[in-house]
């Protein structure tokens, strides 16, 4: 059996079906990422402190479990609460009187008429329409608070600057900084409120609504704290300076409550919860409303477009897609990322993007794209592990309901 | 021949200290992380170590092979899968398949609890049996593993 510990990196690469690990290809896999090469969070000796099993995921070194193993991690986020170092992913602040328009002729989301202390989920798209990453942006006031996938940062942040460039060559005021001296830790679970009023005396985190965001003092540390995450739970990602951030996480660990989780129970939680990762269910060759986002653009958005592919894009909307991101539930062995869909005649209709054994439901669920026809939900498919063709149905998502804070 | 000894041998591994039953051969072991213990009548348990186990992380579904299969020396025996990966499990030796381990289609966990007793996958007639004798004993694995960890 092959034992490599850095199979989350194939969160990276894309898996053939029928994975097979072979300790050959996962040993030249590990030489290219010597450890030295990767980047570390200021959370890295903790992570080791707290018994962290360390990988290599988007160039970084990151915990993917804890002595607990990943189940035991995910269970306790639904029932309680777990701390999670985010801080690959990349932290952008963009100023400007004409920040807003300027974001959104890269995004296809509305943020003129997102209030301060609020925040909205959008995607970056590319000429053809395509995604060219998944963002949430903050409407911090006097700047925009952009926070972008790890495995897309340095793409993001050059599109940005050579946008940026154009933009103010024709007159127009938007700058970027990227935050390099902060670090990000999300803390996601029912319990977690509770567990943070602990350290934040002057504020009532109870009057935080779902993405909303606000600069808070958590034991004296000025954070900007946002009501969002990635597991479909209650939760915080909160910004802290990186000269802090142990001694915060530490706190929050030392309630007895939070237990840290890594990569691997962050990415079964999003699945049981229907959110996409990008790169594996979202990519530069998929738009919006084939990966089942229309909702990401609102009315104005659709009527002025000024998005990159609007024309694509609302075509689509207009006159539909020929394949669309669905749920489906299956039983039998896990499908993964890769398996291919097939109708009752046996020919290919798609293929799964993302799958696992939902710890929470104790079966086979997951993510892909089907032709538009077997998109319905309730649409009985078929969907081939390892050479056999299981039963699978067409579901809705999320599989395990969201308990954001209403 | 068959050397009809049967005693009881203490194994420790980094990871546990485990009570095996030590029949005419074994435990032997594959670079691999299979181990396998044959008994006089030319059967082998097979499984993985707690080595493997404890690398894979928790095992949530393990996929057995039908009775009477036939499997060849490093071949696919079965596969395991953790939350989020697939990982085959080769065959020791070649040989046909007796019997497989029912319950870990209900307890894939039994596989990380006792990997070496409870846990085993399935049960081989060995080709033969002198193949076991020529796979890894207990000190070349454990300094196998031990190579293998960083």
């Amino acid at each position: 059996v092959c034992v490599d510990l850095s199979l989350y990196m194939s969160m990276l690469a894309p898996l053939r079906a029928g994975f097979r690990c072979a300790l050959a290809r996962t040993a030249a896999y590990t030489r290219s990422y010597s450890t030295e090469s990767l980047k570390r969070t200021s959370l890295y000796d903790l992570h080791l402190e707290l018994g962290g099993k360390m990988v290599p995921f988007a160039g970084w070194e990151m915990p993917v479990q804890y002595p607990d193993g990943v189940l035991k991690e995910h269970m306790h986020c639904r029932s309680s609460s777990s701390l999670f170092d985010v801080s690959h992913m990349g932290q952008l602040h963009m100023t400007g009187k004409d920040r807003i328009p300027f974001i959104e002729s890269m995004v296809v989301g509305d943020y003129a008429t997102l209030p301060v202390g609020h925040s909205k989920l959008s995607v970056f798209t590319n000429e053809k329409g395509g995604i060219i990453d998944d963002t949430v942006i903050t409407n911090a006031g006097d700047y925009l608070y952009v926070v972008v996938n790890a495995g897309c940062a340095d793409k993001d942040i050059a599109l940005m600057k050579d946008r940026i460039k154009a933009f103010k060559s024709k007159g127009g005021d938007v700058n970027l900084d990227i935050i390099e001296d902060h670090s990000l830790i999300a803390v996601q679970g029912p319990k977690t409120q509770e567990m943070l009023q602990k350290f934040c005396k002057s504020f009532d985190l109870s009057s935080m609504g779902f993405m909303t965001s606000h600069v808070v003092e958590l034991n004296g540390i000025p954070c900007r704290v946002t009501r969002c995450g990635y597991t479909g739970e209650d939760g915080f990602e909160i910004s802290v300076p990186s000269a802090k951030a142990v001694k915060l996480a530490k706190d929050i660990l030392q309630t007895g409550e939070v237990r840290p989780a890594g990569l691997g129970s962050r990415d079964s939680l999003r699945l049981e919860a229907g959110l996409c990762l990008y790169g594996h269910d979202l990519n530069e060759d998929i738009t919006p409303i084939e990966g089942s986002l229309a909702w990401l653009i609102g009315k104005r958005r659709r009527e002025q477009g000024g998005f990159p592919g609007a024309s694509i894009i609302l075509d689509q909307l207009k006159n539909g897609v020929s394949k669309k991101r669905v749920g489906f539930v299956s039983t039998g062995a896990p499908a993964r990322e890769g398996a291919q869909f097939t109708n009752d005649k046996g020919e290919a209709i798609g293929a799964v993007t993302s799958g696992t054994l939902s710890p929470c439901l104790k079966q086979v669920v997951g993510m892909g794209y089907v032709t538009t026809p077997y998109s319905k939900t309730g649409s009985q498919v078929q969907v081939v592990v390892r050479g056999k063709a299981q039963p699978a149905t067409i579901s809705k998502m999320p599989f395990v309901p969201h308990n954001y804070k209403k | 021949m068959l050397r009809t000894l049967v005693s009881a041998v203490r194994v420790r591994t980094p990871y546990s200290s485990v009570f095996v039953r030590s029949f005419a051969t074994g435990p032997r072991y594959t670079p691999s992380h299979e181990w396998i213990s044959l008994d006089q009548s030319g059967v082998g348990t097979v499984g993985i170590t707690d080595f493997a186990q404890n690398a894979l992380g928790d095992v949530v579904y393990v996929e057995l092979p039908e009775v009477g299969k036939k499997v060849a020396a490093k071949g696919t025996m079965s596969v395991v899968e953790s939350v989020k990966a697939a990982s085959d499990v080769y065959s020791p030796v070649s040989g046909t398949v007796v019997e497989v381990n029912s319950k870990l289609a209900d307890q894939p966990s039994m596989i990380n609890k006792s990997a070496t007793t409870d846990g085993w996958m399935v049960k081989l007639k060995v080709d033969n049996p002198k193949d076991v004798e020529k796979l890894l004993d207990q000190a070349a694995y454990d300094k196998h593993t031990q190579s293998e960890k960083h």
